[in-house]
């Protein structure tokens, strides 16, 4: 027996389990699992009957798009045909769970064990499935949620939907990498994703760092163990944070409004100043790297406070004696120690504010407009792909940059893969 | 050399202090100009003052009496969303997240990778995709359906967190409940739920705050007036005649911005707390 093994053999119990489940629940009744194998014909086969139009036609139009204008919708028919992949990666894992568990039972058969009662069945079932059944419902509102629609972004950006060629009037198609080429190739497309692209990446760069920087100064401050009432300290400056976040931007927005706001009326004008803030592109970004410091740093401080409480104080008392200065103990102890344990989440604020749409469309709407691009001078990516969609309805071009952010965007993740401990255990079960 | 150290480090603490009462000034300025604003008379914001000489709360009536104010249909709306979505979101992770924490199944791994790589992707990525979709199959303007996308999107973080939460749980304690003759549904029942309550009070407290400081989603689901949620409403308060209704938006903003700021003061700390956990165990 054991020398035949490796070869395919068809006499094996085994393997005529496995090729008789082929069709769904032949192979149980080979192995004398009645129930089971009724179980997963009628399973399969109601499968087939409910979703077969379904599933043939939502495949069809992912390949097609539809053919006959007015009669084919082609946004409909591709939402179809992502869901019919969804529904038929589902089946394909039913299918292999059949043939797997057909030969599983030949298996037992085979070494002479007898075949488990009803009762026992089902409770086997219910204990190798239970980590499939909790994990369900919520993998299948991801799916569909967020996972389809992501899916459907991605296709979005190879098609030629726009406002003039939408559905149900004209159909849609596939066109490559056309508009990836255009927002290379086409003057107005080149200057405003350039000019967009460079702010984006500043407006990251610069008001995150700042958000960081403020807040780790400010923990370090609260920290010392000469500062008194450090409750109430930290109170007030984790307020900003928990007031909501549309709040605080529109309250900004007002005051900094430049005829009635409060900033150039009560304070800058006693020094003769007056700051088109919302009118010029460059105070206004000004204007926004400082409220988004000023949202941003409680969650930056509240983090390092709660870190710079389990610095090792004996740490530092080897290093007094071994007399070394304030800025050195900071440079080697401190911010070693808080960086390893924060680097993760303090990534994750550069990608929040990579996609910070709230702060900028709350603002000033990423206005004012600047001469020759169809974005505004504030406009960051995300929020001009929501002005593409929801005011110009370039759904295409909006899907493409879409895609160059998510890019981005998984190059931050990528980072967070390696960092995050988590995976680091998964050998031990 | 002493008193010269000591004389140091005083003025050293007051230039600190200093500093600090500058921060607070450029924190409170804001927060305090608008409960100023609730509290002018009139809604023209050239005339408002920073102290109002008579002090009114005209605009807080005109928001629970006045029959053109849906403020209070926003808030039964807000609040409807918000509890079905903290119930909703902590039945649905912590089922999740047992799953990932405590069993081995096939793609575990790679549904651990999904959820890190989905929660780095913001929701209106998607979202320009589900307003096609909702309007294409005619979904759109339903509370229901945002409550839904809520519960769906807040998934691949919540379950993060608290998966991580539930892998500081020791083994050895459902190990040994299993050893008694527990079952798996037990075992979550009666040790993970109960021990695990600090982070699933979070989870349930962020998912109810969520749809209180939302805007975004409801705009785009959301689109005729007795449907709108607190964000959505206030918002647009503003967005229709900026300088006309300004008061009135402070009075609304200053009704969610202080409960929810109590609480999030009160609960911050086991955020800090579950956040640092499930990013830097190991």
């Amino acid at each position: 027996m054991a020398s035949q093994k490796k070869k395919f053999d068809l006499s094996q119990r085994r393997n005529i389990a496995t090729i008789l489940s082929i069709i769904p629940g032949i192979g149980q009744f080979y192995n004398r699992r009645i129930m089971k194998g009724v179980l997963l014909l009628l399973i399969s086969s109601a499968f087939l009957i409910a979703t077969w139009d379904y599933i043939d036609i939502g495949i069809w139009g992912l390949f097609t798009l539809g053919t006959v204008p007015r009669e084919h919708h082609s946004i409909q028919l591709l939402i179809q045909g992502f869901i019919s992949l969804i529904v038929l990666a589902f089946a394909i894992a039913i299918y292999a769970y059949n043939l797997m568990d057909a030969r599983k039972d030949a298996i037992a058969i085979e070494n002479g064990k007898p075949n488990p009662t009803l009762l026992q069945g089902i409770r086997d079932f219910y204990n190798n499935g239970f980590p499939y059944f909790m994990v369900l419902p919520g993998l299948g509102m991801l799916l569909f949620i967020v996972v389809l629609p992501l899916m459907f972004m991605v296709a979005l950006a190879f098609t030629n939907y726009n406002q003039y060629n939408a559905p149900p009037r004209k159909l849609l198609d596939w066109v490559g990498f056309d508009n990836f080429v255009n927002l290379v190739n086409i003057d107005i497309w080149q200057d405003t994703f350039v000019n967009v692209f460079t702010w984006t990446i500043i407006w990251t760069v610069v008001a995150t760092t700042l958000q960081i920087v403020l807040g780790l100064f400010l923990a370090l401050l609260v920290n010392d163990k000469r500062i008194k009432f450090k409750r109430t300290i930290r109170t007030v400056f984790i307020l900003p944070w928990a007031v909501p976040a549309f709040v605080s931007i529109l309250i900004f927005s007002a005051l900094f409004n430049p005829t009635f706001g409060a900033i150039n009326r009560d304070i800058l004008s006693q020094f003769n100043l007056m700051i088109p803030w919302l009118s010029d592109p460059f105070w206004a970004k000004i204007a926004l790297i400082m409220i988004q410091t000023w949202l941003g740093f409680p969650f930056v401080f509240a983090l390092f406070t709660g870190v710079l409480q389990s610095v090792p104080a004996d740490m530092y008392e080897a290093a007094e004696i071994d007399g070394s200065t304030r800025w050195q103990k900071f440079q080697f102890i401190t911010l070693p120690h808080i960086l390893f344990a924060t680097a993760p989440l303090l990534i994750m604020q550069y990608a929040q504010n990579f996609n910070n749409f709230n702060i900028i469309y709350l603002f000033n709407e990423g206005l004012p407009a600047v001469r020759g691009q169809n974005a505004g001078g504030t406009d960051i990516l995300i929020s001009w792909v929501y002005k593409l969609t929801f005011e110009t309805n370039n759904y295409n071009m909006a899907a493409a940059i879409t895609i160059i952010m998510g890019i981005i965007v998984m190059g931050f993740a990528f980072y967070q893969f390696r960092k995050t401990a988590s995976f680091k255990e998964e050998g031990r079960y | 050399m002493a008193m010269n150290r000591k004389k140091k480090s005083k003025i050293e603490v007051a230039f600190i202090y200093v500093f600090f009462v500058f921060m607070f000034i450029i924190i409170g300025y804001p927060l305090l100009w608008t409960v100023m604003m609730s509290i002018n008379p009139g809604s023209n914001m050239l005339v408002t003052q920073l102290i109002p000489d008579n002090p009114t709360f005209e605009h807080y009536k005109w928001l629970f009496t006045n029959e053109n104010s849906d403020y209070v249909t926003w808030y039964k709306n807000s609040l409807g969303v918000a509890v079905a979505n903290s119930i909703g979101s902590v039945i649905l992770t912590s089922f999740v997240a047992y799953a990932f924490s405590r069993y081995k199944f096939i793609g575990k791994k790679y549904g651990l990778y999904m959820f890190l790589l989905l929660q780095m992707f913001p929701a209106l990525m998607g979202m320009v995709a589900l307003y096609i979709m909702l309007t294409t199959i005619g979904l759109t303007d339903s509370l229901v359906g945002l409550t839904i996308i809520y519960l769906g999107g807040q998934i691949p973080f919540n379950a993060w967190l608290v998966k991580g939460y539930f892998d500081t749980i020791p083994r050895e304690l459902d190990e040994a409940a299993k050893i008694d003759g527990a079952g798996h549904l037990r075992i979550f029942w009666t040790i993970m739920l109960p021990l695990a309550k600090p982070i699933l009070a979070v989870v349930a407290l962020f998912n109810f705050m969520a749809p209180f400081m939302d805007f975004l989603l409801p705009r785009i689901v959301l689109t005729s007036p007795e449907k709108y949620t607190l964000a959505l409403g206030l918002y647009n308060f503003i967005n229709d005649q900026f300088s006309t209704n300004f008061t009135r938006f402070s009075a609304g903003a200053i009704l969610i911005a202080v409960p929810i700021a109590l609480v999030f003061l009160l609960l911050q700390r086991y955020l800090i707390g579950g956040l640092t956990a499930g990013a830097t165990k190991g």
